[in-house]
Order: structure tokens, then C-alpha cells, then sequence
């Protein structure tokens, strides 16, 4: 390309009429993207504006290049929109008066035609059918999820039956990653869950001399649902996540099929695991977290309203009823199965791009999220009727 | 130890021209869009056959719907006497573990040592005990030039050596037939070369099936049995035959086109790459 001239002139086109009703465009100055360049459509402009095209005065358009000082594919683009704006208006062009560089770039962008089908059409359906089509998808997506807890209960029953082939080893790390590991996290959060109940309650209860009932709150609290809702909401925030993330790049990586062209179902060898280890160390994490939730309250109650740990804890311990443990404990068991499936779900459905594994590992912790709370109202109302 | 030796030495397979995989009027498709339709093909037994085409025209995809990850829109394909598309879960299991695949990124298993990634084969369909899987792990690995790595991570090592120890874990269980995706991808012409080589001696030793899928010319008339040539434009195969005399006798300038890299065929494509030279 021509070495760069010092302060050279802007880039400008000027129209000048010839005689065989030609049109000249005189490309002139520096056409450089950076500096800003004429719009394409300049042509089309002056063509519209005088109207000479309809009354054939003007059949040809030739391009000049006598001033350019210098150029890139600036150029390039304002030349091949303006070729196509002749070629839609039946008009001869005529480069020739281009740089020799920017005419064989021309050839290069012109020799295979645009391909029609490979154009993707943006979405201009009407509003109504968008909502439908929108819907029917999301109606699909429910007979993968329907289809995926198919194939995992008959993964349990060969597990069950013992025909499961899967790595015990596969079973032990994933354990410690959803057991051991998580227990730092699940003491602060539950420790503080714990605080946060406890003043919550004691600012109310305080008023009218029932300081002790804090202890009830706290304790029939934890028990019953926070225990293992927070405990829930932080394994699908750190495990689902990390499900989602793993079975998505063994996905991309191709691991995934080279597993199933093996006989080795994913489904036994990577999902079993993943979910089984989730759905039993999450009663216990729950019986942990409920202790530290105690604790929590037990500090505020020392500390802020003079209670003693000994009459807290003899409090709690009177408050709280073994159905209620055994609940919480139940729920945090079968939210660890739908944090483990969700995890597993949107790894297996991850598309194959590394932004894929992103999204995959996003939806993973909404889905698991979503439907623990759900999960969540669904024991609320069964546990009334059924008195507990 | 007599498993261990059966799983050493060479099955001895009669090498006869009987079909070893046979494909139906196949329609391969994504939702409403077809990709390929009626591929009717036949790839005898020992033979190095390759699946060949421009880039996006379905080798892939066909080959994925060769191993059973993808079901065809219609059309069937049958292994010997078993029709694979229509086979119980049991039987196409069954098929699976004849099969070895070395995929295009070699898809070991990241969390698994090489040794391990070998051995998972081993340990899941044969009794040998955890010392002689890592004996034939070791075993596997020096035959694709990688004896000592045996404790490294797929991560740990290069491009090329994670290539080959996929092929090492896909001939973990001798099979009966080898499928390649793009071997020489990402690999340099040495590599590439080598691997090429490795294909052969496997095919020569084992007695295996091979295909492969490429666009690699120098591969595909190295090692090339047998081929089928997909066109993406006509969505169906427009050539099949050994691919040296597709080279010589080949009428079909779109072949001809492929085989010499551009240098013949279709003029008008040709020249329009070359205009303003």
C-alpha cells in the first residue's frame, strides 16, 4: 500500500459529470478507517438526488483516484457499496482508475458470489408467534429434562442392582469436594444465618421481656428450613456450578462421546457419581449447618441479651422435636438431588464453545436455585397438612 | 496370563474381502436441514477407508453417525450381521467395545493419568488385575512412542503426544475396528507422517478396520484403501474408489478439483482465486 503522506487532505469524494453521460467519482486525501470515512452511500445519494438515472442521462460510473494520498480496507468498503449500488441500477462501473491493489482486493471480494443460504434472517416474525415459538421451546427443553431424570432413576436401578459401572474412586473425590471441602463455607454463612436470626428476633422480642424465645426461633428456624436451604443455595452456587462446568468441557473436549463409544454410559460413569455424592453429604452438611446456626444464636444470645449458654441451650433443646430435625434433614436430602441433576442436566445440554461452558455453568445455579425454593413452598404446604 | 496374552499378540483375522461395514441409504440431518442423503457405501474388512470432502460437508457428522452418537434420519447401518441402527442398547453396547475411536483433540480424559486413561477400558471389561493393567497400559503407550509418560495428566503433555495417546487408548482393547477423526489435525508433516504409519502397522498387525476421516491429501493417498467423497453443494457422495485412481480416472472436475488442491477442475472457481495476479 502507498507509504503515508504528511499532512495529506481528509478523505473526500467529489461527483463530476462527463460528456458519454458517465458519472466520475473522485476519490481523494487519506482513506484511512481510523480518520473516519464518507459513508458508502454517498453515490446513491448523489444518483437519487438529481434523478439523472431514471432519465438515462447517467449510464456509467467511473471511479478516480488521481489525489488519493493513501488507503485501507476503508476504501475497499465505500468502492464495493458502491459498486452495488450501480449494479442494482443497471449502470456500467469502471475502476480502472483505482490503485492496482485495491482493484485485485475487488476481484478477491467479488469472486464467489454471496451465498443466499448462508445468511441467517434476523428474527422479524410478529410478535405473537415469537411468544408461541418461544414457548413450544421451552415446552422441549421440559421432555429433555423429563428424559435426562428417566435415564438417571434407571441409572439407580442398576446402581441398586449393582450393574452400574462407575469408578468407586470417581464416588470418593467427589465426595470429598461436596463434603469436606465445602465445610468452611457452610460455617460462616450457617454461623451467620444463625446471628442474623437471633437479632432479628431479639429486637421484637426484647420488648416485652422474652429475651429466652430467642433460642426457639433460632433453634426451630435452623431446624426446620435454613439449615438446609442455606446449605442448598451454597452447593448449588459452588457444587451444581462446578458440575455444570466439568461435564460442559468434557462435552466440548469430545471426553463425553469418547466415554459412550467406549460402552461406558455417561450417565453411570460421571452423573451417578456426582449426584449420589451430593444426596449424601448434604444431610450431613445440613446437621452441621443447623449446629453452627445454633451456635450463631447462642452467641448473640451471650453476648447482646445476657442469656446464659447453658438456659440457650436448655431452651433449644426443648424447643426443637426430632420430627423437625428429621424434616430438615429430609429436605436437604432431596435438594441435593435436584442441585446434582441440574448441575449434570446443563453440562449435558452445554453446546460446544467455551462460552457455552459459561452459560451452562450460569443456568446451572439458577435451575438448582429455582427449583429448591419451589421445592422449598411444596414442603411448606405438605408438612402443614400432614401436621408436622 | 493367557488373557493377557490374547490381548498382546494379533488376533488372527482371515483376510478376505468379506464386508465389514455396510451403510443403507443413509439421510444424515439437523432437524429440517439435510446434510447428506442417500450414502450407500460398503468398507471391507481390513481396509483403510476414508471418509473424505471440503470442510462443513459432513465427515464428521458421518462419522459420528458410524458410531452410534448420532441417529439417523433414515437409512441404516450394519456392522457384519448386526443392524447397529436398529439394535437393542445391549447389542450396540456390545458393537461399542470392538470399536476404538481416536477423536480429533485425542478427548482423553482430563482427570486421569495416561496410564489410568488406558486402563479405564482394561478395567471395566476384562478381569486382569490393577498390575497387569498397567503392564498392558505400558505396553500400549511405548507401541505410539510414549513409554514413560505413564503418570502424566493429558494437560502435562503436548498436542501431538495427546494424539497418540488417544490412539493408544483406543487400541487398548485391540479392536476390530479403529475410526480416526482428522488424525493428522494440529500435527506437523513428520507427525503426521509417523501417524500415518502407525495406522498401517495397526491395520497390518491387529488385522483392524480403518476409517478415517480427512481432508489431509498427502494421508489420504498414503493410506487410502478405499474412499467415498462427500459434497457439501449436492448434499450426497459424488466419487468412491481408491483414491490414487480417482486421481488418474476421475471425470467429476469437483473430485479432481479436491484431489490436486486446485490445480484442475472447474476452471471458472479456479480462476476466480487467481484473478488480479
Amino acid at each position: 500500500m502507498p507509504a503515508e503522506r504528511k499532512a495529506a487532505a481528509p478523505s473526500s469524494v467529489t461527483f463530476e459529470r462527463g460528456a458519454d453521460s458517465s458519472l466520475t467519482v473522485h476519490l481523494s486525501g487519506v482513506w484511512r478507517m481510523r480518520h473516519g470515512l464518507p459513508t458508502g452511500d454517498l453515490l446513491n445519494r448523489e444518483l437519487m438526488r438529481t434523478g439523472e438515472v431514471r432519465t438515462g442521462e447517467i449510464r456509467r460510473v467511473v471511479f478516480e483516484a488521481g489525489d488519493l494520498a493513501d488507503w485501507d480496507s476503508g476504501l475497499l468498503v465505500f468502492v464495493t457499496r458502491a459498486i452495488e449500488t450501480c449494479k442494482a441500477r443497471n449502470l456500467d462501473t469502471d475502476i480502472s482508475g483505482l490503485p492496482a491493489g485495491v482493484k485485485r482486493l475487488i476481484d478477491l471480494a467479488e469472486a464467489v458470489p454471496e451465498n443466499k443460504e448462508a445468511e441467517t434472517k434476523a428474527d422479524r416474525r410478529p410478535f405473537v408467534e415469537r411468544v408461541g415459538r418461544a414457548t413450544i421451546n421451552y415446552f422441549d427443553g421440559l421432555d429433555e429434562f423429563v428424559a435426562f431424570l428417566g435415564a438417571l432413576a434407571i441409572a439407580f436401578g442398576r446402581l441398586i442392582t449393582g450393574h452400574a459401572r462407575f469408578r468407586r474412586v470417581d464416588l470418593m473425590i467427589e465426595i470429598q469436594d461436596c463434603g469436606a471441602r465445602a465445610f468452611g463455607i457452610v460455617t460462616l454463612i450457617s454461623f451467620l444465618v444463625g446471628v442474623i436470626l437471633a437479632f432479628m428476633g431479639a429486637v421484637q422480642l426484647q420488648q416485652f421481656g422474652a429475651s429466652i424465645y430467642v433460642a426457639d426461633l433460632v433453634g426451630i428456624g435452623m431446624v426446620r428450613d435454613m439449615g438446609a436451604m442455606m446449605t442448598a443455595i451454597i452447593m448449588a452456587g459452588r457444587t451444581g456450578a462446578a458440575f455444570a462446568a466439568q461435564l460442559g468441557s468434557m462435552k466440548v473436549t469430545q471426553e463425553i462421546d469418547a466415554l459412550t463409544t467406549m460402552g461406558l454410559a455417561p450417565m453411570e460413569f460421571l452423573v451417578l457419581p456426582r449426584v449420589l455424592a451430593l444426596v449424601l453429604m448434604m444431610p450431613l452438611l445440613c446437621v452441621y449447618s443447623d449446629m453452627l446456626g445454633i451456635l450463631g444464636g447462642a452467641a448473640v444470645g451471650a453476648g447482646m441479651l445476657n442469656i446464659s449458654l447453658g438456659s440457650y441451650m436448655r431452651e433449644t433443646f426443648a424447643a426443637i422435636e426430632l420430627g423437625g430435625v428429621f424434616g430438615g434433614i429430609f429436605k436437604a436430602t432431596v435438594y441435593g438431588a435436584i442441585i446434582g441433576t441440574a448441575g449434570c442436566l446443563r453440562g449435558f445440554q452445554c453446546g460446544s464453545s467455551s462460552s457455552a461452558v459459561g452459560d451452562a455453568a450460569t443456568s446451572a445455579v439458577v435451575t438448582g436455585i429455582v427449583y429448591v425454593v419451589v421445592a422449598c413452598g411444596l414442603f411448606a404446604v405438605l408438612f402443614n397438612i400432614l401436621g408436622l | 496370563m493367557s488373557e493377557i496374552q490374547s490381548i498382546q499378540t494379533a488376533r488372527p483375522r482371515t483376510e478376505s474381502a468379506e464386508p465389514d461395514i455396510v451403510v443403507r441409504d443413509l439421510t444424515m440431518a439437523y432437524g429440517d436441514f439435510v446434510l447428506m442423503r442417500n450414502l450407500n457405501f460398503v468398507v471391507k474388512r481390513s481396509a483403510v477407508f476414508i471418509i473424505m470432502g471440503g470442510s462443513g460437508c459432513g465427515k464428521s457428522t458421518l462419522l459420528r453417525h458410524l458410531l452410534g452418537l448420532k441417529a439417523p434420519a433414515s437409512g441404516e447401518i450394519l456392522y457384519g450381521n448386526l443392524n447397529f441402527t436398529h439394535a437393542r442398547p445391549e447389542a450396540r453396547e456390545q458393537q461399542l467395545r470392538r470399536f476404538g475411536v481416536l477423536y480429533q483433540g485425542g478427548a482423553l480424559w482430563s482427570s486421569m493419568t495416561l496410564a489410568e486413561n488406558i486402563g479405564l477400558p482394561l478395567e471395566e471389561f476384562t478381569d486382569l488385575s490393577g498390575a497387569e493393567i498397567r503392564e498392558v497400559a505400558s505396553l500400549k503407550l511405548s507401541l505410539v512412542g510414549l513409554k514413560g509418560f505413564e503418570d502424566y495428566y493429558p494437560s502435562q503433555i503436548s498436542g501431538g503426544m495427546q494424539k497418540r495417546a488417544g490412539l493408544a487408548r483406543a487400541i487398548a482393547l485391540d479392536p476390530e475396528i479403529l475410526f480416526f477423526d482428522e488424525p493428522s489435525a494440529g500435527l506437523d508433516p513428520i507427525s503426521s507422517r509417523l501417524l500415518d504409519e502407525l495406522i498401517l502397522e495397526i491395520r497390518d498387525s491387529l488385522g483392524a478396520t480403518i476409517v478415517v476421516v480427512t481432508h489431509e491429501l498427502a494421508s489420504i493417498f498414503a493410506i487410502g484403501d478405499d474412499s467415498i467423497f462427500l459434497d457439501a453443494d449436492s448434499h450426497t457422495a459424488i466419487a468412491q474408489g481408491n483414491p490414487r485412481e480417482l486421481l488418474e480416472h476421475s471425470a467429476d472436475p469437483r473430485v479432481r478439483r479436491f484431489l490436486t488442491r486446485g490445480a484442475e477442475g472447474e476452471p471458472e472457481a479456479a480462476q476466480g482465486g487467481k484473478a488480479g495476479k
